[in-house]
């Protein structure tokens, strides 16, 4: 085996670079086949989706998709007969298996509960972690690092714990399942990381463009407002795009703290049942949905993602 | 449109309230800046943190609040170290913790160290493969309960037709043995690129004139690599380590969707049994005395990786 790193004089050789080519595009499509198959299996029929041997090749189909934006009743024969011609592709697949759409399912406003409290609350720690990043960079603030630790320490949490004496305040105050408690929620978990990132982001943007425009008769506020914010907008983006990511896949305060009106998409999909079990293309639509907007994300990021991930301390 | 508010404030302000406005102080407008987060923070984490202090020395019950609650000094304490429960549950949670990190450190850094060859289109199949680790864990835990079914499961399949053993004589999450490994495998699988991430950035700080050196010296490549590569992006691989150990050791969401803790209590992580405890059994002084415990062995893990963080950054 060859031991040569890229950056020794004697650039990694060709045969080299082909092997670890290789082993690279190996892992990376194992280790999209589970993501692959979410994607095909919500274009299956029911019976095809547990086939065996699994079908790779299978005529698709949306019944998944129309299982999981409806709710159905089964009925006879008979009365299906007796009804109108289908209206729509759903409505024919449906009566196919002798049932009918009785009304559309929790998905759409589970999934548009996840829309309002991620951006809900990724606008607020964006707001108050650009406010809090801009103190911490630019001003002497006693114990300043003391603060920024009990401000990360908060995120290392276990979700479980917090949520026991959440529970019990939300339910005393009457944010039990609402969106609004979410949305504190979310925004106290996210406003960790929302400093952190952004401290590691106006730390780099130099001092002097403010203090030139404080010297032009400018205020502090107003340096703030017009040199400092224009340029942190890339990192304010990237670190919204973090808040936004973490507040649509969080699983555990949402379970324990929405039972309903409040409930977001990851508590929900999982409780996608049909007739006789859970009914898997079904589910595997809701997570093709659900996950798509992550994917597009994860692509915008990939610049960012390193500094994302450890909270600014790495930044190439 | 912030910036638009910024102006409308700067020009309508009254005079005298400009002139207020104009005139506070660096120090005035450091701590208005930084209080809002400071008190959302008390009052969604300490505030409740306070409280969980309060009733974990009580018999509490979240599900009869009418009751009248008994103070009971550390009894919830010693009762959770006389548990036998909880020590199979910390067991656990190590059994996980231990063989996801060694997993995960050991596949993250040689794809990091592969990808570091450069090979063409190597920064297209690192993306791909960061794809896994951006998901929601519970939404992908959910859908891997679907590729372990035992007869049908695209992963049984697999594993039956590399190995030839019948798909449907093993269960990944029914069976005592394998349901540990069940939640093992599908945690790598979605967090081996971040270490690879990590790994990757530390391979990538060790300045080229080191190695410039070692070959002027006839270091042999096996040598580079124990006495350069390795030791240099050490800080980088001890980050990524404690990172994801202090995230594995509160596991909630996956578990929980994959095996529920189950069969029996096999599977049944430190947060589990704490679920399990304060929100199905209704023993909230108890589970809030369990959640303590809890959040002082992470609070003293964040307190090293935050030390780790910042010797990183000196670099």
């Amino acid at each position: 085996m060859s031991l040569t790193t890229a950056h020794s004089v004697v650039a990694p050789s060709a045969g080299s670079k082909r092997i670890a080519g290789a082993i690279i595009i190996a892992y990376a499509l194992i280790s999209i086949v589970p993501l692959l198959w979410i994607f095909a299996t919500s274009f299956k029929t029911p019976p095809d989706s547990i086939a065996y041997p699994p079908k790779i090749v299978f005529q698709p189909s949306i019944e998944g998709y129309c299982n999981l934006f409806t709710t159905r009743t089964r009925q006879t024969p008979e009365y299906i007969n007796s009804l109108g011609p289908a209206t729509g592709f759903c409505d024919e697949t449906v009566r196919k298996r002798n049932m009918v759409i009785a009304g559309p399912s929790n998905f759409l406003p589970r999934f548009l509960n996840s829309l309002i409290i991620a951006f809900g609350s990724t606008f607020c720690a964006v707001f108050l972690g650009t406010l809090s990043a801009y103190g911490f960079s630019r001003f002497k603030v006693p114990l300043a690092d003391d603060l920024l630790f009990f401000i990360l320490s908060t995120r290392f949490m276990p979700p479980i714990a917090v949520a026991i004496p959440i529970y019990l305040m939300y339910r005393e105050l009457g944010l039990s399942d609402t969106a609004l408690g979410m949305i504190l929620l979310y925004t106290a978990v996210n406003v960790s990381l929302a400093v952190w990132l952004l401290k590691g982001f106006i730390d780099e943007i130099p001092r002097e463009y403010e203090e030139a425009a404080m010297i032009d008769g400018y205020t502090r506020l107003q340096a703030f407002w017009r040199t400092v914010l224009p340029q942190a907008t890339t990192g304010i983006a990237a670190t919204a795009i973090f808040c936004l990511i973490f507040a649509w896949n969080e699983y555990a305060f949402a379970a324990l703290l929405t039972s309903g009106t409040a409930q977001t998409a990851p508590p929900f999909i999982p409780t996608i049942i049909g007739e006789g079990g859970q009914d898997w293309p079904a589910v595997a639509a809701g997570t093709t949905i659900f996950l798509v907007p992550i994917l597009v994300f994860t692509i915008l990021l990939r610049k960012q993602l390193l500094r994302g991930i450890t909270f600014g301390a790495v930044r190439k | 449109m912030l910036n638009r508010t910024a102006d409308n404030v700067a020009r309508a302000t009254p005079e005298p309230l400009a002139r207020k406005v104009r005139g506070i102080s660096d120090k005035g407008l450091a701590w208005l800046f930084i209080s809002p987060t400071i008190l959302l923070l008390l009052a969604i984490n300490i505030f409740p943190l306070f409280w969980a202090i309060y009733l974990s020395f009580t018999n509490y019950r979240a599900n009869r609040s009418n009751e009248v609650v008994k103070n009971l000094g550390f009894a919830n304490y010693q009762r959770i170290l006389g548990d036998q429960d909880v020590w199979i549950a910390m067991q656990t949670t190590a059994h996980f913790v231990f063989w996801t990190i060694l997993l995960q450190t050991v596949i993250g850094f040689t794809l990091a160290w592969l990808i570091d060859r450069k090979f063409r289109g190597h920064a297209f199949w690192t993306t791909v493969i960061l794809v896994p680790m951006m998901l929601s864990p519970a939404v992908v835990g959910n859908f891997w309960r679907f590729l372990y079914q035992p007869q049908t499961g695209l992963f049984n399949y697999l594993v039956a037709f590399f190995t030839g053993v019948p798909p449907s004589s093993f269960e990944m999450l029914g069976s005592v043995q394998l349901a540990p490994w069940a939640i093992i495998i599908v945690d790598t699988w979605m967090w081996t690129p971040y270490v690879m991430l990590i790994c990757l950035a530390g391979l990538r700080s060790i300045p080229e004139y080191i190695y410039e050196a070692a070959e002027v010296d006839r270091a042999s490549n096996w040598r580079q690599f124990w006495s350069i590569t390795l030791p240099m992006a050490l800080p980088f691989i001890m980050l990524a380590v404690l990172f994801r150990g202090i995230e594995n050791f509160k596991m909630f969401d996956m578990v929980n969707l994959l095996t529920g803790g189950g069969p029996g209590s096999t599977t049944e992580v430190a947060s589990i049994t704490l679920k399990r405890q304060a929100f199905e059994s209704w023993r909230t002084g108890y589970s809030s005395a369990f959640a303590i415990i809890l959040f002082v062995a992470v609070f003293g893990l964040a307190n090293i990786y935050v030390k780790a963080l910042n010797k990183v950054k000196q670099r």
